[in-house]
């Protein structure tokens, strides 16, 4: 592999970070909005939050990167840059994972620190935002880390549908030229490694943490 | 019906169902100002329920319950306002986990009077220094034993300056050492001056300090009278309860 090479690949690196960044900074946005829908004290604001969420996650992640690409410009509004398509895809895919990673963390919170702060007359989102979500919080920091790896390789899909330069895109346009696809895939799945292993390792990290706290 | 000016708490005929068990039927009783009512009783005759419908932390099928002027049976009843004059303790203490417990004291005052930070922290440790834990405001909950925890929570709920308090059989998760020092608490409140209505069985503690003792079962008031009738039960349900209870 020459050093062009391998910079292509790390450039790739670059790109497959960028929309994980992205993904993760909107995506959970939008997840903790999902999250507080799912458990509004409005029925239709929960049934309305919990249809999207079944549609998105029985939605192959593939597919959602389609329509964001390709969408728009059926629907004559024209043609959308892979960056901003990808972004979208990833984020609603996110969003309705997070969403539900983060209400279940919500209900986790036992019941009864509810019914304490709301007897000293917090108003809901006072409970929410100094009772329960800080103690949710702790609970959602591994599977929020976990999902972050998660987020780190399916970027990949972006490669697939859009041709996104992203690693496994720039992967593929080598191996293309080469026809050695154990060298750069081999070298992608090394670099991949290398994103997810960090956040892996203080996933654990945190839940040793968490449970230290509770002995 | 007329509530004489001294009732704090008044329940009339009060209904209270879970699905087809019929908790509550027709529970009436009232507490006057610095009074000390304890509600005895055994498990499941619908004594916990009844001071949770206090508060409003159960809704009520039928009947009227009144508390420091708010209509406790209103569907619009403003919950937050019936809280500023409710403070309750719980068996579980339910302490935040993820404050100290200055701020556990201080959260009510700040979020829900608006009080500024220094003088809900003068305050917190007023009523620290009164359940006897001073030195233990800059302790996380888990750090504490469980009469500190339950003290702290006494504090917590003090600290909103409530009209009365009422006490869900908050001794029942302790050793009899602990219970002693949370029992010591609540007398010194009682003497005090605050209006209390617990459920316990700590039937020296009703007999001791109770003003008005209120025996119930199979969710009604069954005995009703000054701490005298622990001795001298009319009634066979009570003097069988009593009997296995001393």
């Amino acid at each position: 592999m020459t050093s062009e090479q391998f910079f292509s690949l790390l450039q790739g690196a670059w790109g497959t970070l960028v929309l994980s960044l992205l993904t993760f900074a909107i995506g959970g946005l939008a997840g903790l909005a999902l999250a507080m829908a799912r458990i509004s004290p409005a029925r239709p604001v929960r049934v309305a939050a919990a249809a999207w969420i079944q549609l998105i996650q029985g939605t192959p992640l593939l597919v959602l990167m389609g329509l964001c690409f390709y969408g728009p410009n059926i629907a004559g509004i024209g043609s959308v840059p892979a960056l901003l398509a990808a972004t979208l895809a990833m984020s609603i895919y996110a969003s309705a994972f997070l969403g539900e990673i983060w209400r279940g963390c919500i209900q986790a919170v036992h019941k009864s620190q509810w019914e304490a702060a709301e007897c000293l007359g917090l108003t809901r989102w006072q409970r929410m935002r100094q009772v329960v979500l800080p103690q949710a919080l702790r609970l959602a920091t591994p599977p929020t880390v976990g999902f972050a790896v998660q987020i780190i390789k399916n970027t990949s899909v972006a490669s697939l549908v859009i041709g996104f330069a992203e690693l496994s895109y720039n992967a593929k346009v080598l191996n293309n030229s080469t026809f050695q696809p154990f060298v750069y895939f081999g070298a992608a799945a090394l670099l991949y490694f290398a994103m997810s292993y960090p956040l892996s390792r203080w996933s654990l990290a945190l839940e040793r943490k968490l449970n230290a706290s509770r002995r | 019906m007329q509530v004489a000016a001294e009732t704090v708490v008044h329940l009339q005929s009060v209904h209270k169902r879970f699905g087809a068990l019929h908790v509550l039927r027709g529970v009436s009783f009232s507490v006057t100002k610095g009074q000390v009512v304890a509600i005895i009783g055994k498990s499941g005759s619908g004594k916990s329920t009844a001071l949770r419908c206090i508060n409003r932390l159960e809704s009520m099928d039928e009947g009227q319950i009144r508390v420091c002027g708010n209509q406790v049976h209103d569907a619009g009843l403003d919950k937050r306002a019936l809280r500023r004059d409710v403070g309750i303790v719980f068996q579980s203490y339910n302490l935040f986990p993820h404050l100290t417990v200055l701020q556990n004291i201080t959260l009510g005052p700040t979020s829900v009077k608006r009080m500024p930070a220094a003088q809900a922290r003068e305050l917190a440790l007023d009523v620290l220094a009164r359940v006897g834990l001073a030195d233990k405001a800059g302790s996380y909950p888990e750090q504490l034993s469980g009469g500190q925890q339950q003290r702290v929570a006494i504090a917590r709920s003090l600290a909103m300056q409530p009209q009365v308090m009422l006490f869900d059989e908050v001794t029942s998760a302790l050793d009899p050492e602990l219970t002693g020092e949370v029992l010591k608490v609540m007398e010194k409140l009682a003497a005090e001056g605050m209006t209390m209505v617990l459920v316990t069985h700590e039937m020296a503690f009703a007999r001791n300090v109770a003003d008005k003792v209120i025996f119930m079962h199979q969710g009604q008031v069954w005995e009703e009278g000054g701490p005298e009738i622990l001795a001298n039960p009319t009634t066979p349900e009570l003097r069988q309860f009593v009997g296995n209870g001393l």
